[in-house]
């Protein structure tokens, strides 16, 4: 079912999109120009055999597209003569900048502080991931039309307010690249959640954010949570082969030969680099929980009591539902679950002792009552060595 | 691309007050953005407004002029004054009106103008 056109969708749609939106400033008539090159190309790869640069081919087309609905348009002002003449040059110049990539540039476009925040990491998944309308509408629980109309006036904006399809200078770096990072891992958690969806894993989001983090790490290599991201990105995309089966197969249950050790010893240097800095940050954290996992040969071997200490500290950072849930279940696999339950979900009145509820909301059930919580009832070694904590967890 | 940048001032805002240092300060530093910008290119225009209490308020209807007086809304944010700049992008116009002090006490509303079509 899977054509060679998709194949090609799937890998080129983002960096079709960023040429043509840099060369017209415009990034909803580059979304449409280059869903008509796709549409070309599918009928022409169904009987002839696919171009030697199937890449090139497509931004071809998707300029000549562009620059099409351009010269319909009866009235053109200055700047969309300006994006004629850009996109029917013959060699056009190399952008300018250190680091000349149109996705990276496309994605500080969609990540503007002059956008709604609530719009962006939808505008980058359609606009860099290709997901339709209904996809990400289904992903955000909002209706398709209103999405598509919030899309729609956000790439208006984009337009209409000329937001630069640039990499911002180094002074502004700092401030804009936050909103990045956040966009980046969304981009990644998108691919990676849907493992459990229909259509298993989309690969070429996870590796398109690892991608991009790669950059950015690049583009800002004394930022520690920069190199949190990539860090966290690269140890969670380690298990990727051991997650994604016939379902989705929960940590606990993962063949641990399947997870790639290169990528995980990748990500634990880059987590050491940035915990040297002592800045810790919720990148930082989750990576450090992460490569905790990734330390542990077997689910026992996990240590726990790290792991609930860097909770405890994500907590301090992001005290979402979420993160007190996961603490809490780190705790009680290091604890047992006594104490758990004194790192409990704020805002949740304390219960009497012998009146536990089953099934509380936030704290999965087999925390307590499958074979992690039976290990955590078993008596602690006596003599638990004293540790260390994570140097991501010291403050400077 | 030609936007103007309104100066917002907000209500309880921490402006120096005329005749003190700080005041002579704001207005070299009000003097030295406007003509870097024009020494740039970018400065279209600009000026100080009188505050809104000086305003008239004209509608038209049925063909009759209707003059009120004061501003058009009561609105708790005062525009003080304008730039009008030609720069390449948003981005361009967010550096520039980051020079001006009136960013330093209230608010900058950076707002595109309309582009008018060329001939075709």
């Amino acid at each position: 079912m899977t054509s060679p056109a998709e194949i090609v969708f799937r890998r080129e749609w983002g960096r079709a999109v960023a040429v043509v939106a840099r060369l017209t400033g415009d990034l909803g008539l580059a979304e449409d120009a280059v869903q008509e090159a796709f549409a070309a190309a599918v009928g022409r790869w169904a009987t002839e055999p696919l171009p030697a640069d199937p890449s090139g081919w497509l931004i071809a087309v998707a300029k000549n597209s562009a620059l099409d609905r351009l010269r319909r348009e009866a009235r053109r002002s200055g700047k969309e003569q300006a994006a004629m003449f850009r996109l029917s040059e013959r060699d056009p110049p190399p952008p300018p900048g250190r680091i000349a990539d149109d996705r990276l540039r496309l994605i500080f476009a969609c990540c503007h502080p002059a956008l709604d925040p609530g719009i962006r990491v939808a505008l980058t998944l359609r606009a860099l991931g290709g997901l339709t309308t209904a996809e990400i509408a289904r992903s955000f629980l909002v209706s398709e039309s209103t999405l598509a109309q919030r899309l729609v006036r956000a790439k208006r904006k984009i337009r209409d307010a000329a937001i630069p399809f640039r990499i911002p200078a180094d002074d502004e770096l700092p401030e804009r690249v936050d909103g990045v990072l956040r966009v980046v891992y969304l981009v990644f958690t998108a691919g990676h959640r849907s493992a459990a969806g229909p259509r298993v894993v989309r690969d070429e989001l996870c590796d398109e954010a690892i991608r991009l983090a790669r950059l950015l790490a690049g583009l800002c290599p004394e930022d520690p949570e920069v190199l949190g991201l990539l860090a966290l990105l690269l140890l969670t995309d380690a298990r990727r082969g051991a997650r994604a089966g016939e379902r989705l197969v929960l940590l606990d249950e993962q063949d641990r030969g399947l997870w790639d050790r290169a990528m995980i010893d990748e990500g634990t240097r880059v987590l050491d680099r940035t915990t040297q800095r002592r800045c810790p940050g919720p990148y930082q954290l989750q990576a450090a929980i992460a490569a905790c996992h990734a330390a542990a040969e077997h689910p026992g071997a996990t240590d726990w009591a790290e792991i609930s200490a860097l909770y405890a500290a994500l907590a301090r950072h992001e005290p979402t539902l979420v993160v007190q849930a996961n603490r809490a279940v780190a705790v009680a696999m290091a604890e047992g679950p006594a104490l758990a339950s004194a790192a409990r979900l704020p805002g949740r009145p304390a219960r009497q002792a012998g009146t536990h509820r089953r099934g509380r909301r936030g704290v999965p059930d087999r925390a307590r009552t499958g074979p992690a919580a039976r290990r955590a009832r078993v008596p602690r070694r006596a003599a638990r060595e004293p540790r260390k904590p994570h140097p991501v967890i010291q403050r400077p | 691309m030609r936007y103007l940048c309104l100066l917002v001032g907000e209500p309880d805002m921490a402006v120096p007050a005329p005749g003190t240092p700080e005041f002579a300060q704001m207005l070299s530093d009000y003097e030295s953005a406007t003509q870097a910008m024009a020494a740039d290119g970018v400065l279209v225009d600009s000026g100080p407004l009188q505050p809104s209490a000086a305003a008239a308020t004209l509608r038209v209807r049925g063909g009759q002029p209707l003059v009120t007086d004061g501003p058009f809304a009561e609105l708790k944010e005062q525009i003080g004054g304008y730039y009008v700049l030609d720069c390449a992008d948003l981005d361009e116009a967010l550096r520039w009106a980051a020079t001006i002090p009136a960013a330093r006490y209230g608010a900058i509303e950076v707002r595109p103008l309309m582009v008018a079509p060329g001939p075709a």
